[in-house]
């Protein structure tokens, strides 16, 4: 069973729909004894750091989704919110990452909006991608290239499109918008054994 | 490499079906809209817009079980759009899984709304539509589907819907629009300009080149069209090796 994070974060309908044309069955749920269970977990989301993480504090999810071992991925802001800080209203993250998040320098069209490729990618996640192949992207704010990164994407500068820590994965691209090839990182995912 | 300029067919819906109104008037049928969104991802369409163009003019509430049906059977961004006056209306596209949502007459009579749609649910989350038509030698926003023109001049209503939170602006030349003439260059020009948020050029597209000089000639992001695409007249994949024949980076 893969559980999908429930809080108040936008386009969590379309992660389902993705695990559903998959043939995946998913549970949305913010109750910490489901997420423990689940084989996989996935945080998905669009919307604006403090507010989430506020909402995640509330009910002791960001202690919760910290502690999980399982195979988690994060996407667009929940892969931001798995960061050290957020400089989006200042913002204390998860610290799952050691990385910062920024807003893009208003010298360039922001937010960066539509398809993108890699400047480099490496790891399972990406298994038969290439770095040619563009993912669908939808932010103002990017997280550093730093440690954790296993992707990077140009925009304006290099930023980190993809990072891993242990069993902790995040993507700031859509891949449930991302066409075929968006659904091909999905089903890597998926594959990752615990 | 860098980010892609985005083909974007546009559907317009009335009663479930897909329709395409020449300068907004004249209508002809071009089939199911799910059916026709398939094809379009399928043939490499970056992402598509579908706007109910009877709600504003009949005061019809949104689509949402269309948006439903659709958010489940495509995989690449969508827009929705008409008649969405609230932030109870975005809510429910928002719900039924609409990637972003488009504004327009609303927005006009109350930018307010852009604000508190962009608050409540993100910029990446509204689109604010703009149609321009020339009176008297100037640009001017134009309400309720092209009918109606209002006092507002286009590039000062783009700057303030940017400000008051707008992540995008899908703009609309009813000069252009229907007439397979090209796009209306100068004023997406000024527009991407003096804009930091993307713009989406749409009205005119006929022919290939078109595309091409939007995306040579202003810094829009996107271009919308639809009959050309509709009735198969410029293949979407054509369209795409043409404009990487012409440098422009395209997915």
């Amino acid at each position: 069973m893969v559980a999908v994070v429930k809080y108040n974060a936008g386009n969590i309908r379309s992660v389902i729909n993705a695990l559903d044309r998959i043939g995946v069955e998913s549970l949305l749920t913010d109750d910490p004894k489901e997420l423990r269970l689940a084989d996989k977990v996935i945080f998905p989301g669009v919307g604006e750091a403090s507010s989430a993480m506020k909402y995640l504090e509330e009910r002791g999810l960001d202690e919760v989704l910290k502690s999980l071992n399982q195979p988690f991925l994060g996407i667009c802001l929940g892969m931001q919110l798995m960061c050290e800080y957020s400089s989006e209203n200042e913002t204390k993250c998860l610290g799952i990452f050691d990385e910062t998040v920024r807003r893009f320098p208003e010298d360039g069209i922001v937010p960066h909006m539509g398809w993108n490729n890699f400047l480099s990618h490496s790891g399972v996640l990406f298994e038969g991608i290439s770095a040619l192949d563009s993912m669908y992207f939808v932010h103002s704010y990017f997280v550093e290239v730093g440690p954790d990164s296993i992707a990077t994407t140009d925009y304006i500068l290099p930023f980190s499109s993809g990072l891993q820590k242990k069993n902790f994965y995040g993507v700031q691209f859509h891949p449930e918008k991302s066409a075929d090839v968006g659904q091909k990182l999905l089903e890597n995912f998926l594959r990752i054994e615990p | 490499m860098n980010l892609k300029k985005r083909i974007i067919p546009c559907l317009d819906i009335k009663d479930g079906q897909t329709v395409k109104g020449v300068n907004f008037v004249d209508i002809r049928n071009a089939g199911d809209p799910v059916e026709l969104a398939k094809r379009y991802v399928q043939e490499g369409a970056d992402e598509l817009v579908f706007l109910d163009i009877t709600a504003t003019i009949e005061g019809r509430k949104t689509f949402a079980e269309l948006v439903r049906h659709i958010s489940k059977e495509i995989n690449i961004p969508f827009t929705v759009g008409g008649g969405i006056s609230s932030v109870e209306d975005a809510k429910k596209l928002l719900d039924a899984g609409a990637d972003k949502i488009s504004v327009n007459s609303a927005a006009v009579r109350n930018p307010d709304l852009v604000k508190e749609i962009s608050t409540e649910f993100g910029s990446q989350f509204l689109v604010v539509a703009i149609d321009a038509g020339v009176v008297d030698g100037q640009w001017k926003v134009f309400v309720k589907g092209g009918r109606e023109a209002t006092e507002l001049n286009v590039l000062e209503w783009a700057k303030r819907v940017e400000e008051l939170g707008a992540g995008e602006i899908l703009l609309t030349s009813m000069q252009h629009d229907g007439t397979k003439a090209g796009f209306a260059i100068e004023l997406t020009n000024q527009m991407t300009d003096l804009l930091t948020i993307p713009v989406i050029a749409s009205g005119g597209a006929g022919a290939k080149e078109h595309f091409s000089a939007v995306f040579q000639q202003t810094r829009a992001t996107g271009a919308l069209a639809a009959s050309v695409f509709h009735f198969g007249e410029i293949p979407i994949p054509e369209l795409k090796s043409y404009l990487k024949n012409q440098k422009i980076e395209v997915r």
